[in-house]
């Protein structure tokens, strides 16, 4: 028998190891078309991290576009609401074009969407099949949570008016306290609050190391809400010894028009960039007139596409050569033979440099030999 | 053995600059000094790898992980706008960016300015935030020269000292911002060598405040 690990690339593994994963905790796979109407993105551009969308002209001349997100098309067509939750996963390809690459590029993710009444129990099952989903792909994986409504107290406390605060969270999410300084001094920000906010940008560790200093740093009822539903979930995490790698860390930030509440984002070691990302984001649900929460997250699997490389990969295990004079079943034989024994096998009459092996055989009439 | 950490240092006078902040902390690697063309040197007993990029492409390195720390100056950093974590401030090669020309060159007129830049995004932004309408020409040195010509009206560069701009006659019209070399990492690596990182940081931070 052929190990699974043998011919599944990791990419490919996650996304079974994932799917069994949702489906465990009741999510149902979710489907949906390669393509919507571009207005529906173009009403929801901020909610996309990706700024450019891919259009092209259907049939009738409607204008169309390639989806660069699927959380957008769930929570249009959800049934979910307060009283009975919808739970959805996906594994779908977004078009999206990177920062730098200079070209649009067709990406996988696998997510999952709790639509609903987000309560305690809720989040806390999010959280726990994020840092799962997590650990499917890498024993070391960190999880860094925030808190949107913690960072947004903390903004009002300090008064500073939403066209300023772009540019202060964007250096929270560098963790550059020089930077904050820098523009709370221009702002008119006192003193005292902007050492909070830098405090706050420098936090970063397990979430029950952390959230006692996050404690200390409040200043209204809204950092305290806060800080009080993530003391829950830590306390839900415990209980499922599932704590671990769970860290708080408020650099973690994201589009205050859309994002409520606790949002992370995910990492392994040996990929440079957050491999997974979500948070609760009720605000989009409202925009669509639908009365429910919601919290989801999603997996960059391309970025699984170099991991773990670490031994040197072959096409086949075997190259079986042969030549004109032997026997057409001889080689059915002789193939299956091999591949009986474990061994994928290419059979070809030359070996031209073009494929890799393991081994190196050659049939005669002596039946398979190896040559190298 | 504990982890390596690598750091990414710009090739010149900066990364020197900045590679006796790492000695003096006890982040030394010797083989470094000697005089020879390899780009790659560590040091097992401190745990650091030291390699020598251009110095643009350093958040390059630093953002696809191939360095866990690097230093580079703000002005990259502004006009790239790497995902990475900007720790801290060096405070050595500091400089400014700002608007240059011609002796006497009104900056808002008009019509469309054309502005000669090794800097299109942040010559964008700066104009962009005062409502006035440019034309970026991208040119990769000798700036200096598009004014005289008269290919731009004015120019987005680097400035130090004003020597350059005044021997061709030309003169500083608006600061748009003040730059000075930072200690930047990247996030994921930050998670998985955290105290590593963090111990390094503060110890630079101490000398900083040290010498303040």
């Amino acid at each position: 028998m052929m190990k699974q690990e043998g011919f599944l690339k990791k990419g490919e593994q996650t996304v079974f190891l994932l799917r069994s994963l949702f489906e465990q905790y009741g999510y149902r796979k979710f489907k949906m078309s390669k393509f919507e109407e571009y207005d529906f993105y173009a009403d929801n551009r901020s909610f996309l991290s990706a700024e450019n969308i891919l259009t092209f002209n259907g049939l009738k001349g409607r204008l169309l576009a390639l989806k660069p997100d699927v959380t957008l098309s769930i929570v249009k067509n959800t049934k979910g609401n307060r009283e009975c939750p919808e739970r959805v996963y996906y594994t779908e390809n977004v078009y999206r074009a990177e920062k730098g690459d200079g070209e649009y590029r067709e990406m996988m993710q696998v997510g999952l969407e709790y639509i609903g009444d987000v309560d305690d129990y809720a989040v806390s099952e999010i959280i726990l099949l994020a840092k799962k989903s997590l650990d499917t792909i890498s024993a070391r994986s960190v999880l860094d949570i925030s808190h949107m409504g913690f960072v947004s107290g903390l903004m009002e406390a300090a008064g500073i008016s939403p066209s300023k605060q772009g540019r202060i969270l964007a250096c929270m999410g560098e963790k550059n306290p020089h930077g904050i300084r820098q523009l709370c001094r221009e702002a008119g920000v006192s003193e005292e609050m902007t050492e909070r906010i830098a405090q706050t940008a420098e936090l970063g560790g397990s979430l029950e190391e952390m959230l006692p200093k996050a404690k200390a740093l409040c200043c209204n009822e809204k950092m305290e809400q806060a800080v009080a539903e993530l003391e829950k979930l830590l306390a839900c995490l415990k209980a499922c010894v599932y704590d671990q790698g769970v860290n708080l860390d408020f650099s973690v930030v994201n589009d205050m028009d859309y994002y409520n509440g606790i949002i992370f984002q995910g990492f392994v070691d040996g990929i440079p960039k957050k491999i997974l990302f979500g948070g609760r984001y009720d605000k989009l649900l409202e925009k669509f007139g639908k009365d429910a929460g919601a919290m989801g997250f999603a997996v960059a699997m391309d970025l699984l596409e170099r991991y773990g490389e670490t031994e040197k990969t072959y096409d086949v295990d075997a190259l079986l050569l042969y030549d004109d004079t032997t026997d057409t079943i001889a080689k059915m034989r002789a193939v299956q033979m091999l591949q009986n024994m474990g061994l994928s096998v290419a059979a070809q009459k030359k070996d031209d440099g073009s494929i890799t092996y393991k081994q190196l055989c050659r049939l005669n009439e002596r039946g398979v030999e190896v040559i190298g | 053995m504990a982890e390596y950490i690598n750091i990414a240092l710009p090739k010149g006078r900066l990364g020197e600059k900045a590679y006796d902040i790492f000695e003096s902390i006890g982040y030394g690697c010797p083989s470094i000094r000697e005089q020879n063309r390899k780009l790659i040197f560590e040091n097992e007993e401190n745990g650091v790898r030291y390699f020598w990029v251009k110095p643009s492409d350093v958040a390059v390195y630093v953002e696809r992980g191939a360095a866990d720390v690097g230093i580079v100056g703000k002005d990259i950093l502004l006009e790239q706008g790497s995902d990475v974590y900007e720790l801290l401030d060096l405070g050595i090669g500091k400089c400014r960016m700002a608007v240059a020309g011609l002796k006497g060159t009104r900056v808002h007129s008009d019509h469309t300015l054309r502005v000669a830049t090794k800097f299109p995004n942040i010559a964008r932004e700066y104009f962009r935030r005062q409502s006035q309408e440019i034309e970026i020409i991208k040119l990769h040195g000798s700036i200096e020269i598009a004014p005289i010509l008269n290919m731009s009206d004015v120019i987005v560069d680097i400035v130090e000292t004003g020597t350059t701009l005044k021997e061709n006659n030309m003169e500083p019209l608006e600061d748009i911002v003040q730059i000075s070399a930072r200690l930047i990492a990247n996030k994921a690596g930050y998670k998985f060598k955290s105290r590593q990182i963090k111990e390094m940081c503060e110890k630079i931070a101490a000398l900083r405040e040290g010498k303040e």
